[in-house]
């Protein structure tokens, strides 16, 4: 464990990229191969469960701290993250111990799946125990794990990386490798990473190719016929596996959702095995007989996700569709080397013969000039979609976030003038800073929260604002407060939906701080009346 | 009439006509020691430690200064007045003020644990206490000043070995002279700034011993620092000052590097929790050991710490005052520019 601790207490803190891959180079060359994958696994969003909830775990601090319940929550909304403050109020380790028994990585993981299910006793007594025997870094890494909440500053790209220049194997093998359904537990390092594994897993999918945004001058793509637009959509990225007659369905985080969308299975009825599609799961609204589809906004989707048990009222106010970019797999064989056009063409003869109103193939769009593409842009809003997507015809389907030949050019944000009226300390590299923010808009003399929003400050602008909010807080509700309405912020999102939810009556997709106004007053800011004709004109796609 | 109010001006005995670190100009100031936002200029009058003198004339210029010993007992129109050890940073010191039988003690900062040089936390038996609770939350527990000590001094070997200076943050009064010790003891040659260089100037004028640092010049070779260690105040981290000392890895030595995000949010490559203020244990014991029955806790976690306080049997409130962190770095950013680097 100490090993393991020492690593994310480099990650975590290490500025540099090259220093965070070098940390983990070192620690793959240098650790047990079964804390390796485990390693592999929780970095690329295999989790072990969590075995006890943040309550118990809690009162299990407090009862060996003696310290009442409030001053608890005033030192996790200083410190911003549970597992931390837990690590911090807890006794650190006595240096003379000498029983300290050192584990690896692997037996606090194995243990954790071995008592999941286990009487609250024996989970209390394994987790009191553990924490005797940590130092402060190392419970801080336990508790990060054991609340199932961990994230350290470190992509999976960059362990993948790590891995392949320890093993020497080209990450993007490595990326294909360690996807799909396995079980740390029981998957040898050699396994792992060995190519003709013998357990074949006809549930993996292929890491997901993703755009960069372009930069606003065009002109460097050169000629407009290399390359293919289409819309990008608004839902979540997914792929649809069949193969040997088992059907599975992958979101970009890894996640398999196949349960979640009883819409695809009549639609993996109709395609062959051996295919892999991948597209953009999205809700959308039951189309008129031939007529084109039509998004609903991702509220909608959201209804969908996250939730054990569809009812059928679900399912009919947000049913979800698929539409398909591009061909991974054919007939059994990888076909991402192929060039875009020709993968473009599979897909088409694919989807032609699936009759379902619920896929769809991305509509390609017809442009000859960067002026036009430029000009339909425009449009994308009343399309449901959030912009244009540009593939180069020759491209291959590369792995990950990469440069040069897929772009995506999204529409600017909608932006609405706000004033800060509740303020709470933050979470992260935040922690212990008033930068957690609710924003409201005028509605006659009064003021009506609608959104929150936490980033787009820079540090210097969020020491100002939380020197603000300490000098001029009306009340304190725990860990918030009411702030004196002054502070005039530019809010931008990407969409607007109707909520009963919120006060003010809609719901805002992905909103936050598009710059702080200090030209304006809180007089000058938006009313209700404003963002109710936004929702008019944007709010259904 | 209590014996100490809370002014606009700052802590005032009414009675003696004196005010314990005034953030106004006063006629008569009491100062605890010479950090900024304690020691502010534009009074007529200050009585300090003798070892705080040449450090207030440092920073405050020429004034009327009238010193005292620990433990010296001065009257004060009637108002019996002393000094006592804070161990925050050196010549800090409590005030102990009493009239009539009635004491009261003004902490100022202090710091619990012994430094070996600002002199060892003496707790005073009082009635009414005023403390600081700059750290007053349970999650700051401090590490022991010698584990901190080998974790900062491995820190610059490492750094050593990988051909990067160590440049380390620390304020210019307090904290740079007490890593001295430990960095020394790494054999390499320790450069600084010229804020942490005057102030190490002052005190070896007043016949401090205190290991040798070299000022950073502009004219300082590139090569003569390479993988040794510079001393900074907060005020210079990311400024142009630091290219010269490129590859470097900074290292932040604050009692608020204790929570991850705060180091992450100054972009530190280290953070070592070394503080010159007491930890939870230390306030709680300092407060105990005066025996006193009221509290009144001044700036940091002052809400929490009294409302703490008051649930264990000791009356406790919180008072606003003008001293905090803040100050403290606004200042040596003026020192930075007005010294010649």
């Amino acid at each position: 464990m100490k090993q393991f601790a020492q690593l994310v207490n480099i990650l975590g803190s290490s500025t540099k990229t090259n220093d965070k891959l070098e940390a983990l180079q070192n620690y793959f060359s240098a650790a047990p191969d079964k804390d390796k994958v485990w390693v592999i696994a929780i970095f690329s969003g295999r989790r072990p469960k969590r075995i006890v909830n943040s309550t118990l775990l809690k009162d299990w601090c407090m009862e060996i701290v003696n310290i009442p319940p409030w001053l608890f929550e005033e030192s996790y909304h200083t410190v911003g993250d549970l597992g931390e403050t837990i690590a911090l109020l807890l006794p650190d380790i006595e240096q003379e111990a000498e029983a300290i028994q050192e584990h690896p990585l692997f037996y606090y993981l194995e243990t954790f799946i071995d008592i999941e299910k286990a009487d609250e006793g024996i989970r209390k007594k394994f987790i009191l125990d553990s924490w005797r025997q940590m130092s402060r870094n190392e419970k801080f890494v336990f508790n990060k794990l054991i609340t199932g909440g961990f994230r350290i500053g470190v992509s999976q790209k960059l362990m993948v990386n790590a891995l392949g220049k320890t093993v020497d194997v080209s990450p993007n093998i490595i990326a294909h490798r360690i996807s799909g359904n396995w079980n740390p537990a029981t998957t040898e390092f050699a396994d792992l990473l060995h190519e003709d594994s013998t357990t074949i897993d006809t549930s993996k999918p292929y890491p997901f190719y993703l755009a960069y945004a372009v930069d606003e001058d065009l002109a460097g793509l050169n000629d407009t016929d290399e390359w293919q637009a289409e819309w990008k959509w608004d839902g979540i990225r997914g792929q649809l596996i069949k193969r040997n007659n088992e059907c599975f369905v992958w979101s970009r985080g890894e996640e398999l959702m196949t349960e979640k969308f009883p819409e695809y299975n009549e639609i993996f009825q109709q395609i062959p095995n051996g295919t892999v599609i991948d597209g953009e799961i999205i809700s959308l609204a039951t189309p008129p007989e031939n007529g084109p589809f039509k998004p609903l906004p991702f509220a909608a989707l959201q209804t969908r996700i996250g939730r054990k048990n569809i009812t059928k009222k679900q399912l009919t106010e947000a049913p979800v569709g698929f539409i398909a970019y591009d061909l991974l797999e054919y007939n059994g064989e990888d076909v991402r080397e192929k060039p875009l056009s020709e993968r473009r063409e599979l897909l088409e003869e694919i989807i032609n013969k699936i009759h379902h109103p619920a896929i769809h193939i991305s509509p390609v769009i017809n442009f000859n000039s960067w002026d036009m593409l430029r000009e339909i842009r425009t449009g994308s809003r009343d399309k449901g979609s959030e912009g244009i997507m540009l593939k180069r015809k020759n491209s291959a389907y590369q792995v990950g976030r990469k440069r040069g030949d897929w772009w995506k050019w999204k529409i600017d944000p909608l932006t609405i003038d706000a004033v800060m009226i509740y303020a709470q300390k933050g979470h992260g590299r935040r922690s212990n800073l008033y930068s957690d923010y609710t924003f409201a808009v005028r509605d006659g003399d009064k003021l009506v929260s609608f959104a929150k929003a936490y980033s787009g400050l820079t540090d210097k602008e969020m020491a100002q604002v939380d020197n603000f909010v300490k000098r001029n807080s009306i009340e304190k509700f725990g860990p918030v407060r009411t702030v004196k309405p002054e502070l005039v912020f530019e809010i931008a999102f990407e969409g607007i939906a109707a909520s009963n939810r919120h006060k003010s009556g809609v719901a805002l997709r992905f909103p936050r701080i598009n710059r702080w106004r200090q030209d304006k007053k809180p007089e000058e800011i938006n009313t209700l009346d404003d963002l109710k004709e936004m929702l008019n004109i944007y709010g259904t796609a | 009439m209590a014996l100490i109010s809370f002014t606009s001006k700052g802590i005032y005995c009414k009675q003696g006509d004196f005010y314990i670190d005034p953030w106004k100009p006063v006629d008569k100031a009491i100062i605890t020691h010479a950090h900024s936002d304690h020691a502010r200029s534009g009074s007529k009058n200050y009585l300090c430690h003798t070892l705080t003198k040449p450090l207030l004339q440092l920073r405050l210029g020429d004034n009327d200064y009238q010193t005292a010993e620990w433990n010296e007992v001065l009257n004060i129109n009637g108002v019996k007045v002393s000094l006592h050890p804070a161990g925050h940073i050196i010549g800090s010191s409590q005030v102990r003020v009493e009239y009539n039988g009635d004491v009261w003690v003004v902490s100022g900062d202090y710091k619990t644990e012994d430094d070996g040089i600002s002199g060892s936390f003496e707790p005073v038996r009082c009635n009414t206490f005023i403390t600081e609770s700059t750290f007053g939350l349970p999650i700051y527990k401090w590490k022991t000043q010698p584990q901190i000590f080998s974790d900062i001094q491995s820190w610059v070997l490492d750094n050593h070995a990988n051909k990067k200076t160590s440049v380390i943050i620390a304020y210019s009064l307090g904290k740079a002279q007490r890593i001295l010790k430990p960095l020394a003891g790494t054999g390499l040659p320790i450069f600084a700034h010229g804020a942490v260089y005057n102030v190490h100037q002052t005190l070896i004028n007043a016949g401090w011993q205190l290991p040798a640092i070299e000022r950073v010049f502009y004219e300082t070779p590139k090569e003569a620092l390479l993988g040794n260690i510079v001393i900074a105040p907060p005020s210079a981290e990311g400024t142009p000052w630091m290219k010269k000392f490129y590859p470097y890895s900074v290292g932040i030595c604050s009692g608020w590097m204790q929570v991850r995000g705060n180091a992450r949010r100054k972009n530190a490559d280290a953070g070592f929790a070394l503080s010159d203020h007491a930890d939870w244990d230390g306030l709680l014991s300092a407060v105990k050991a005066t025996g006193a029955t009221k509290v009144f806790a001044t700036h940091g976690f002052q809400s929490a710490f009294s409302r703490y306080l008051n649930e264990h049997g000791i009356e406790a409130a919180e008072v606003k005052t003008e001293f905090g962190g803040e100050e403290e770095e606004s200042i040596d950013k003026e020192e930075a520019s007005n010294a010649n680097v």
